[in-house]
């Protein structure tokens, strides 16, 4: 360690590690629908898409995890992108569409209407 | 692949003595049949602090707190919530979870609401093996700062504003004691890390060498820069193997990174650290006892003056801090004496941290700032006294500590304060004790200790501690007289006044306090030969009451055959043969045993 910018890039590098602890992320989440019905419609792929594209672009304070069975079995895979508390839930999401949400509900704040559950593309 | 979950199964030596070593492998079996394995971030973390409702899990991102859990709820765990988001309601911790299932922030839970974590601050959220971990949390930071922003005189000045007092007993001012090493010359000095800890109860130092090791290696750099020394050591008790296990981990990782060994940081300072063990003497917590173990010696006081900070270890200038000491340091440095300074109150700065137990729900380990009452600790964090019983008394500072009565409750915590009460801060242990407990028993239970750790070099304390015992056993006994009281209060406190180290010192510290608080309770032994708290066993006899469903689990039990009695009809005790060992009292499952 030769100097504290050194320390610096560890630290960043290692911000991974611990950031999802201790309650104090004020995290965007991305809910993925893990019922029967959605593993089976492929949602498991798409939850581990969704992780290694938030790898990529370094988005270390969004967390993905799996929720129970939302009722919208007929949509599955269902995506939801939790942002300050307001859901948007996404139906029939495959992994081409990961992308866009990412980069422009995710990293833009507004949300792929032709995606969101409900609408018409 | 970058983990999207993080479990952390709290590894701290309470949940490890109920089993949690085994909860990893379990996680390990069930992750990898569900294909799952690579998604989950294992970490075995320090002591999360609730000790009493231990093993936990908890899961982030979400934050479920999951407690008391057995290897057979890890399938359970890993199916339903690692793998399908349904999180497993039945073993979240009941504060932890609100009537409509959501779950609580840490710092909803009623046992965390008070406490303010800056010693333990990584305890219970890092692994304690991973230095990165450590670092991405601010680690090495303030040693950075210090040894490339700060003058030596200034890293001194800082911790002399910061208002920090020993945490191991003493409460001396640390920036203070540091500006003596500072300013005696001479070609070598050293800072020792007191890890020691003695008093029976007492787990704060062991949590922290378990749960964030880090913290105290950077304590000590930031101290052996301050003073002048290249030198550490630790001096860790032998009954801590995890505690130097882990040690051994973080000194040569922290080696690995460079932040140990030479021209560090590049800013030309070297600084090594030693382990040294201690052999089970709780002497040796004194600090030119511990200097003496270190040299190779017996653990043996000395006289002081002169101090170890003009004459220490090898007669150089030595620096002795305790465990809990250094692990605010980094914390003082890097936010500033001006931020530390705020928590508090006016003589007593900064936070404690304490091990509650004894007559109490919510046993373990709590962090609260100086200042906090100890009403709030006991009833709101501790969660009151279990089984409905009425608090007695609050026993603070081990064998070296006295009792404060229920009438002192809103004591505000601080070294001045306790003191006055009689008792003192010591090193963090807090025993709350409940109305079935017998004062004069207390006493002896701390000088049986004393008088086995008792060094032998001086007269009053060799001689003194175990004439002590001698007094209490008789009065005990039921053979005590009103004289024998003036005679234990009058060697107390000659052994107080004249022993050479802290040890005989202290010894007499609790039959001082509990005499003056208590001094009814020794009386009724001597003058009615009864026992209020029922516990001596000259002065009581165990009855059965009515009660009684005649069940028989007392009299199958009992080791000498006393109790008779036919199923279903009220049973007793023959208390001729009797031998009060209690089993009967404990195993009744209506509470039909009485101490009288």
């Amino acid at each position: 360690m030769k100097s504290l910018d050194d320390l610096k890039k560890i630290r960043e590098a290692a911000q991974h590690k611990v950031i999802m602890r201790g309650g104090t992320l004020d995290s965007i989440k991305i809910l993925v629908g893990m019922g029967t019905c959605g593993i089976n419609a492929g949602a498991r792929p798409i939850m581990t898409k969704f992780v290694e594209e938030l790898a990529k672009r370094n988005l270390i304070t969004v967390t993905v995890a799996p929720i129970d069975c939302t009722g919208n079995c007929d949509n599955t895979p269902i995506v939801k992108v939790v942002i300050d508390k307001k859901e948007t839930t996404y139906g029939n999401v495959t992994e081409k569409m990961i992308a866009k949400i990412i980069k422009e509900h995710v990293e833009g704040g507004k949300p792929v209407q032709d995606y969101v559950l409900g609408n018409k593309k | 692949m970058v983990e999207r979950a993080h479990v952390l199964i709290c590894s701290g030596s309470n949940c490890v003595s109920r089993g949690a070593n085994s909860l990893r492998d379990e996680f390990e079996t069930h992750l990898t049949k569900l294909g799952i394995r690579e998604e989950i971030k294992l970490v075995n973390t320090g002591c999360v602090g609730l000790c009493e409702q231990g093993p936990f899990v908890i899961v982030y991102p979400e934050g479920v707190f999951y407690a008391q859990i057995k290897n057979k709820d890890i399938e359970t765990i890993c199916n339903e919530h690692l793998y399908k988001g349904r999180i497993v309601e039945k073993l979240v911790f009941d504060e932890a979870i609100t009537e409509e299932k959501e779950i609580k922030q840490f710092t909803e839970i009623g046992f965390y609401k008070k406490q303010t974590k800056i010693a333990l601050r990584n305890c219970g959220l890092i692994n304690p093996d991973d230095i990165e971990e450590y670092i991405a949390r601010d680690g090495y930071r303030a040693l950075g700062k210090a040894l490339l922003e700060m003058s030596r005189d200034e890293v001194v000045e800082e911790m002399i504003a910061s208002g920090l007092r020993g945490r191991g007993g003493g409460g001396f001012p640390t920036g203070v004691k540091w500006r003596f090493a500072m300013a005696n010359e001479s070609d070598q000095k050293f800072i020792i890390c007191n890890a020691d800890e003695g008093d029976p109860g007492a787990f704060m130092d062991r949590a922290l060498l378990e749960g964030d090791p880090h913290s105290v290696l950077e304590g000590l750099m930031i101290g052996g820069y301050a003073i002048g020394a290249n030198k550490g050591y630790i001096y860790v008790r032998i009954e801590y193997p995890n505690a130097i296990e882990k040690l051994k981990v973080a000194i040569a990782q922290a080696k690995e990174y460079g932040l140990l060994g030479k021209n560090i940081f590049g800013s030309g300072f070297d600084f090594d650290i030693e382990i040294r063990l201690g052999a089970g003497a709780f002497v040796c917590g004194e600090e030119t006892a511990l200097i003496a173990s270190i040299e190779g010696g017996r653990g043996m006081s000395r006289n002081k003056p002169p101090f170890p900070a003009a004459k220490g270890l090898w007669g150089k200038p030595t620096i002795i801090n305790n465990v809990e000491t250094l692990a605010n340091i980094p914390a003082v440095i890097f936010s500033g004496a001006e931020t530390f300074n705020k928590i508090g109150t006016e003589k007593s700065k900064g936070t404690k941290v304490f091990s509650l137990g004894g007559n109490i729900v919510n046993a373990g380990l709590v962090e609260v700032p100086m200042g906090t009452t100890l009403r709030e600790v006991i009833y709101e964090i501790g969660g009151g006294i279990p089984n409905g019983k009425e608090l007695k008394a609050v026993q603070t500072g081990g064998p070296s500590g006295g009792a404060i009565p229920t009438s002192l409750l809103d004591l505000q915590i601080e070294y001045e304060t306790l003191i006055e009460a009689g008792s003192m801060m010591g090193s963090g242990g807090m025993v709350v004790i409940d109305e079935d407990n017998c004062m004069v028993d207390i006493c002896r239970f701390y000088l049986d200790f004393t008088v086995e750790e008792s060094c032998g070099k001086c007269t009053p304390c060799r001689e003194g501690t175990k004439k002590m015992l001698e007094l209490l056993d008789i009065i005990s006994s039921g053979e005590g007289t009103l004289e024998d009281l003036d005679r234990l209060e009058n060697l107390a406190k000659m052994v107080k006044n004249s022993s050479l180290c802290g040890l005989g010192q202290a010894a007499p510290n609790p039959i001082l306090s509990m005499l003056d608080k208590f001094r009814p309770e020794f009386e009724a032994h001597v003058v009615d030969k009864r026992c209020p708290g029922g516990v001596c066993k000259s002065l009581i006899h165990l009855e059965i009451t009515d009660k009684c469903i005649g069940c028989t689990k007392c009299a199958k039990q009992c080791p000498v055959d006393c109790i008779s009695g036919s199923i279903k009809q009220l049973h007793s005790i023959d208390t001729s043969a009797c031998i009060k060992c209690g089993v009967c009292k404990n195993i009744c499952p209506v509470d039909a045993i009485i101490s009288v």
